[in-house]
């Protein structure tokens, strides 16, 4: 992998997507199959990249890699600043594989062009977010995806799809205006306290930087507030339901898979990493609103009539997962935490699709509508299982990974938030399987008996998320080995600055070893 | 041959530097020039005479730009015998006001051309109106400072009811005559205040009128009614709540090109007025009129965005809007009062120009495009108008999305730079509050331009297509302009902040 230490990567990895999108605007009007080519081609190109950033990532590194900083406005001290570590590592794959599979797996059904456009500037956007390490480019980045989003979901989504972009919109953009106060606020003060200069570069800032107690604690706040609706963290998740259920097929998958990771990986790398003892501070309340979201999100997911919002809500729950090991700060939450944001975005990807597939069969989601499609769609219905068990978390498959190492790590410094967690658990058993049930099982009434069995290219799609989601749940190693050394590097860096000592189990990943075989 | 001249002449008057008054000139004789020959002449050529304007506001840019370099060496001084500041500052207020005028021109063109009301007079109009802008933005002495607010009133409230066949015009015009002469009274009153106390209308000599005897005898009461009553008149020029209720139904009442005008020229010079009347001749007072300042923002901010939101014609929302946007500069003249006549100006003044550019230029934009959508609906401006305008005009729907969304604050747009450099001023100066208000109020107002986009790319239009709206030359030509300048200064900031960040060393 030599090659990899000249090439511009990780500007290529934002990049390609752009030219992508301009490549898609560019293509005759006249020639739609020449249009979805350009926009796939540029996804692939895309996701090759990050593969192949994967392959030569450097497993043992806990610090960034593939660094690439270049002056960008200078009165400003913002530079063009990118970085990968075990932690980004994962997401930026994730990212790379998911859109591929959403504009292969979903169609827009009309005006491929600006559709393509928006998903590839959307994917643009969240790269950038993931591998930036300067406080400006991050919020451009973070602060950007929201346009494509909105376009995507008020174009191309159903009915009641105006309401649900703009309530998209503006909630996030009311989390942004704290952070954006938040990052110029940040910059200011760690000029005053160790840092000598105004920089907005993130890793000079979390390394520099001596927060007085109670400015940090406003920092974190700030930022925190951006990201807690970005999540979404309970009591402001209510965007999240209509904007899902309203989005088309791909906006879903892009939506749940990758966006709402930004959220998640915002709190790990500028709350936790850049404010330690502020993040330790607020504890309390973050593992507090993570347990609530667990169960509320379940519950509420229990009575929905509507498939796809029903997959919505368990976004919640699972998300609540990883907020939960986040703040848990141990070595084995944390890294649970990564894997379940990947876990989480194959799980609920393919949800998704899977629930848009039947939509375009059945154009209803409605789950009293739907029976017996085991019957006449085997394949279609095996798919859906082994897709919906690893949502619940069943031992072999990805989900399980990850919620059993955040329980396990939670458990050391959060015990009885993880113990009410615990029961989520049983809660997604619950709701997933009775819709399971209520949809597939049961003898097909005259409208689902003429429900398609799955066709190749959904199968080519679904295979790859199954055979994800199976290597994922047998073989985790991979993954643990490139997110570990990273994740111990910012507990450190936590305990360092916090003044606590945070338990370690003394062989923290031995069991999943055995079981990798 | 001085000597001989001084002999001849008793009167010794000031000197005049010719050369340092030539983008003024430029712009009275253009003016000049469009009145006489197009009095003596048949109607011009179609677009002549937006052509003459629009090369006359070149050439006054490119002047200021000359001027420019020549004060980065020489250091600032003051002109006409301590009349006009010839500083960087004054520059950079001129250019944005050449920029605005020379957008403005290309737009109206078309609607003039289309109305069949093509004439000299409304271009003479504008560039007298121009030249009391630069006169306002350059003014080192109160009653200078007046006599280019009256003439940059007087012309827009000519041009605010220059549409003669509609009555919503005429109205427009008389109400920004009867309330803007009432704001003059005010501004008037305010200057003969402080020459009771100081003395002196000259902001240099004002300055040194308090340096001199204040700390001896303050005469606090008249200075603050002085400074509440300057104010008052400044706050109505830039549309700041609660001196903004002339704002919507005047912006809605003008020909589009016009209300464009009084958005970012009309602001322009305004704000560039405040902030040499605050920071250069009132120093002292800083901890008096701060407090003002700040309130007046928080409303501006408040009333904008929040009253936009339920309007449903977008001439009036973008009314409500640069309502909203004056309380974004105002955050920025806020930070700046904190630094008030130190060495170190700080971030605001900088931010506030900064800002002020990348304004005019998207509200000249965004106002295009609702004049070019107003031809085909008989000039109705209202949501409906914009019902599927994707599908007639992808182009032009694109245009006003960049526009609506660099309003919005977006990345990558010139919006975004200069919410940004505003709310980095504020915090600079811890005040906090006022950013987080300011943030806040930009999402509410976001959902106003949603709205617009709404109608654009998503709804149909109501029964039937409309009408595809032609898009004529010059306003084509300024919007690609308009949205080439606000992408390419989101992406590439660096030359116009260092540029604004030269302009604190104000002329004394």
């Amino acid at each position: 992998m030599e090659g990899l230490e000249q090439f511009p990567i990780l500007t290529s990895i934002v990049l390609v997507p752009v030219a992508g999108a301009l490549g898609t605007v560019l293509a005759g009007r006249r020639r739609p199959e020449l249009v979805r080519l350009v926009g796939l081609v540029a996804s692939i190109a895309t996701g090759a990249l990050s593969v192949w950033l994967l392959a030569g990532f450097d497993t043992g590194d806990a610090g960034f890699q593939f660094v690439s900083q270049h002056s960008w406005i200078g009165a400003w001290g913002i530079s063009w600043h990118l970085g990968v570590d075990g932690i980004s590592l994962l997401l930026v794959v994730l990212t790379g594989v998911l859109f591929p599979l959403s504009i292969l797996g979903a169609d827009a059904h009309h005006d491929h062009k600006p559709y393509l456009a928006w998903l590839l500037l959307l994917e643009a956007g969240v790269m950038g977010s993931f591998l930036s390490l300067d406080l400006f480019v991050f919020f451009i980045f973070f602060e950007i995806v929201l346009v494509p989003m909105y376009f995507l979901i008020g174009g191309w989504g159903y009915d009641n799809r105006v309401y649900a972009a703009m309530k998209f919109f503006l909630f996030t953009m009311f989390g942004s205006a704290f952070m954006l106060v938040g990052i110029i606020a940040t910059v200011f003060i760690a000029r005053d306290n160790g840092v000598g200069e105004i920089t907005f570069d993130l890793v000079r800032l979390a390394e520099q930087a001596e927060f007085p107690v109670g400015a940090g604690r406003w920092l974190f706040v700030a930022f925190a507030i951006a990201f807690a609706v970005k999540v979404p963290i309970f009591p402001v998740h209510t965007w999240l339901p209509d904007a899902h259920t309203q989005a088309p097929t791909a906006g879903s998958v892009i939506l749940a898979g990758v966006m709402l990771k930004l959220g998640t990986y915002g709190l790990l790398r500028f709350g936790l990493y850049l404010f330690p003892e502020a993040a330790w501070w607020s504890r309390p309340v973050l593992l507090t609103l993570a347990v609530v979201g667990i169960i509320y999100g379940a519950i509420v997911a229990t009575m929905q009539t509507d498939l796809k919002r029903l997959v919505a809500y368990s976004s919640i729950a699972h998300l609540g997962f990883i907020v939960l090991g986040t703040f848990a700060v141990t070595s084995q939450a944390l890294t649970g935490s990564v894997l379940q944001m990947v876990n989480h975005g194959l799980s609920t990807g393919a949800l998704f699709l899977l629930v848009g597939w039947i939509y375009e069969r059945r154009h209803t989601r409605a789950i009293a509508e739907l029976k017996g499609i085991q019957t006449v769609a085997p394949i279609f219905a095996a798919g859906f299982m082994v897709v919906m068990l690893s949502s619940i978390g069943v031992p072999g498959l990805n989900g399980f990974v990850g919620e059993y190492l955040v329980l396990i790590g939670s458990f050391l410094t959060a015990r009885w938030w993880t113990v009410v967690a615990a029961a989520g658990v049983i809660l997604a058993s619950v709701y997933l399987l009775w819709a399971y049930q209520r949809v597939f099982h049961g003898e097909p009434d005259d409208d689902n008996r003429t429900f398609a069995e799955l066709r190749p290219r959904e199968g080519l799609v679904l295979s790859v998320f199954v055979g994800l989601i199976v290597f994922l749940g047998v073989y985790p190693k991979p993954l643990i080995d490139r997110v570990e050394p990273s994740v111990n590097a910012l507990v450190t860096h936590v305990e360092e600055r916090t003044g606590e000592s945070i338990p370690r189990p003394e062989e923290p990943t031995v069991a999943l070893e055995e079981e990798g075989g | 041959m001085s000597v001989v001249a001084q002999a001849v002449t008793p009167f010794n008057g000031p000197g005049v530097g010719w050369f340092a008054l030539s983008p003024l000139l430029v712009l009275v004789g253009a003016a000049l020039f469009l009145l006489v020959a197009g009095a003596l002449t048949p109607t011009w050529w179609r677009g002549l005479y937006a052509f003459v304007t629009a090369v006359a506001a070149g050439t006054a840019g490119v002047l200021a730009v000359v001027l420019w370099d020549d004060i980065s060496d020489r250091g600032p001084a003051t002109l006409v015998g301590g009349a006009l500041a010839l500083d960087t500052f004054a520059m950079f207020a001129t250019i944005v006001v050449c920029v605005g005028l020379l957008l403005v021109a290309m737009v109206t063109s078309d609607v003039l051309h289309r109305a069949g009301n093509d004439g000299p007079e409304i271009y003479a109009l504008y560039l007298v109106a121009a030249t009391g802008g630069i006169v306002m933005a350059a003014a080192n002495d109160l009653i200078v400072l007046f006599v280019g607010l009256e003439t940059l009133s007087l012309a827009l409230y000519v041009l605010a009811a220059s549409d003669r066949r509609r009555a919503a015009s005429a109205e427009s015009g008389l109400k920004y005559f009867v309330l803007g002469g009432f704001s003059s009274a005010f501004f008037l009153y305010g200057v003969a205040l402080i020459y009771g106390v100081t003395g002196s209308t000259n902001i240099s000599r004002i300055v040194e009128a308090f340096g001199d005897r204040l700390p001896i005898e303050r005469n606090d009461a008249l200075v603050l009614a002085g400074v509440a009553l300057l104010l008052v008149g400044l706050a109505f020029k830039v549309a700041a709540a609660p001196f903004h209720v002339w704002t919507p139904d005047v912006y809605q009442g003008a020909p589009t090109p016009v209300s464009s005008f009084m958005a970012s020229v009309g602001k322009a010079a305004a704000f560039a007025a405040m902030l040499r009347v605050l920071l250069v001749a009132l120093p002292f007072y800083r901890d008096d009129w701060r407090p003002i300042v700040w309130i007046l923002a928080v409303t501006s901010l408040v009333v904008g965005s929040f009253l936009a939101v339920v309007q449903t014609d977008v001439k009036r929302m973008l009314a409500y809007s640069s309502i909203n946007h004056a309380g974004f500069l105002l955050v920025g003249v806020e930070a700046a009062a904190h630094r008030a006549g130190e060495t170190d100006a700080g971030l605001g003044v900088s931010s506030v120009l900064v800002y002020l550019l990348a304004y005019s230029v998207l509200v000249i934009g965004s106002f295009a495009v609702v004049a070019l959508v107003a031809r085909t609906t008989d000039g109705a401006t209202d949501l409906d108008a914009f019902r599927g305008l994707s599908r007639r005009r992808p182009a032009l729907a694109l245009a006003l999305t960049v526009l609506l969304v660099a309003q919005a604050g977006v990345p990558f747009t010139s919006g975004f730079v200069a919410k940004f450099g505003v709310i980095r001023a504020a915090v600079d100066e811890h005040s906090y509050v006022l950013a987080v208000v300011a943030m806040v109020s930009s999402v509410v107002a976001a959902f106003l331009y949603l709205r617009i986009m709404v109608a654009a790319w998503i709804t149909e239009a109501p029964d039937g297509e409309l009408e595809r709206e032609p898009i004529p030359f010059t306003t084509g030509v300024a919007l690609i302009m308009c949205v080439g300048f606000t992408l390419f200064v989101g992406v590439v900031p660096g030359w116009l902040l260092d540029a604004a960040e030269r302009t604190t060393d104000f002329a004394r």
